[in-house]
């Protein structure tokens, strides 16, 4: 199975992972990513404050975006839940919605992990990296039940490992991977054929 | 994009079927709802019916009307706050009143209003401009439920910290807690500013235009919606809108890549005002 989307989770230290992890990659990346970092307090607020795509971009050369919805999903783009909402994909696009919070949580990682399980189901790529709560573990482990990949930073690396340690408690990942080696793995996976199992660094 | 392997297309045919049913039972059309919000929306409700499957779900609505009340409630409600989005209420206040105030009457659509907090904002908005005498506002929604609270202006009390700071980001001039008052565990609002409100049942899916309008507020409906359906929501906006009237949209939605899109400008590009130019 060729992935098609790679879906990203992270919250308590999460701006510094992902500079990490987005830095890492280069302008012609082959697949979207989605990312939901847990941004502010869960309940309704103003979508002012800190423009987390501005600031994530002087480190990367993927292109940054707070995701607008039925954005079209293209490689090399990187879509970020926007403050105040879920994230989700449909086929080819991504999906917003006010619902509410999921693990006091809006935008929550086990519901754009979910939709990506449901909607590419094998083709997905999930990453669930540093993270202060459990939202995320649930959705990986769907991503993984449909066949799709799941990696997970290793906590010891993590800036809070609550996020880790409740992914690897809760399926059987394929990787788990100091913060640094995550971009080098993304990118030695894409470029393999598409049938190599995992099998270690 | 390839196919993806999909393990739950078993769980998508029972969706479909479930939807197929509730149109031709109830009625309502839910077939171009955007299916991953769907979905999510409707594996709560067999949860929360303590039910298996989808098709548990749909045997159940099918013949149990209070079963599809609560399936109508959990797929039509959609979450907002009072001044959600301060900045579009100050851009509105400063930059759409001064063109409002041109007319001589005016109408508001707030298009899915569901529980009306949206409503009452905008409303307090026009009386502390001094315009509210010569709006009309519709107020619509598919739902009866949501309208019924709505009409009521009840709230809940502990919602009121988070709106008193969204209003006063929103430029509000007087002291908001003076719009309400409290009961019990609600804030019920001044009465006064639903005077000129309509509340009605409308349908975006299904009905068709009912009036002329100077603004249609539409913010975080059409997300649920697919493509198709926001086409159709676009074309009835554009069909009901007076020439150089505006249209708000939720502040992470675009009216580019739709077939309407050169129909407007974008009055306010950050907040997702557009004005009609033809």
């Amino acid at each position: 199975m060729a992935y098609q989307l790679v879906v990203v989770g992270t919250s308590l230290g999460g701006f510094e992972a992902l500079t990490v992890l987005l830095g890492g990659l280069p302008a012609n990346f082959p697949l979207p990513l989605a990312v939901v970092q847990h941004r502010g307090s869960s309940v309704e607020e103003p979508s002012s404050g800190v423009d987390l795509p501005l600031l994530l971009q002087r480190h990367a050369e993927l292109t940054i975006a707070d995701a607008e919805d039925k954005d079209a999903l293209l490689p090399g783009r990187v879509y970020l839940a926007p403050v105040g909402y879920h994230l989700l994909v449909e086929e080819g696009s991504v999906a917003l919605s006010t619902d509410r919070p999921v693990w006091h949580a809006r935008p929550s990682i086990d519901v754009l992990f979910e939709s990506a399980a449901d909607v590419y189901g094998a083709a997905t790529i999930g990453l669930a990296l540093t993270g202060s709560s459990q939202d995320g573990a649930a959705g990986l482990a769907r991503i993984k039940r449909q066949g799709g990949l799941a990696i997970v930073q290793q906590p010891a690396t993590s800036a809070s490992r609550v996020l880790p340690d409740a992914a690897l408690k809760g399926t059987e990942v394929d990787w788990t991977v100091p913060l640094g080696e995550i971009a080098p793995l993304l990118r030695r996976l894409l470029g393999s054929p598409a049938s190599e199992s995992p099998t270690g660094l | 994009m390839t196919t993806p392997t999909r393990d739950n297309a078993l769980e998508d045919m029972e969706i479909e079927l479930l939807l197929e049913g509730i149109h031709r039972h109830y009625g309502y059309d839910f077939r171009n709802y955007a299916l991953s919000s769907l979905r999510r929306r409707i594996r709560d409700r067999v949860q929360a019916e303590q039910l298996r499957t989808v098709s548990g779900l749909k045997e159940k609505v099918l013949h149990d009307p209070a079963c599809m009340e609560r399936l109508l409630l959990s797929l039509s409600v959609n979450v907002s706050a009072m001044f959600r989005d301060p900045g579009l209420y100050r851009a509105i206040r400063s930059a759409v009143v001064p063109l409002l105030r041109t007319y001589p009457f005016i109408r508001i659509w707030h298009a899915g209003c569901s529980t009306g907090e949206e409503v009452y904002s905008m409303a307090i908005v026009l009386q502390e401009e001094g315009l509210y005498d010569r709006c009309r506002l519709y107020a619509t929604d598919m739902n009866e439920a949501v309208l019924r609270t709505a009409r009521a202006g009840l709230f809940p009390l502990a919602a009121m910290k988070a709106y008193t700071a969204n209003y006063l980001q929103a430029a509000g001039t007087a002291e908001f807690s003076r719009y309400y008052t409290v009961s019990h565990d609600r804030a019920m609002f001044n009465p006064a500013l639903k005077k000129n409100v309509v509340f009605a049942q409308h349908n975006l899916a299904m009905d068709g235009p009912f009036n002329d309008f100077h603004l249609i507020v539409c913010r975080n409906v059409m997300i649920y919606f697919d493509k198709t359906l926001r086409a159709r929501v676009h074309a009835l906006f554009l069909e009901s809108l007076v020439r150089f009237g505006f249209l708000c949209l939720g502040s992470k939605e675009t009216i580019r890549h739709t077939h309407v899109e050169t129909e407007y400008a974008a009055f306010d590009a950050r907040e997702k005002i557009y004005r009609r130019i033809r």
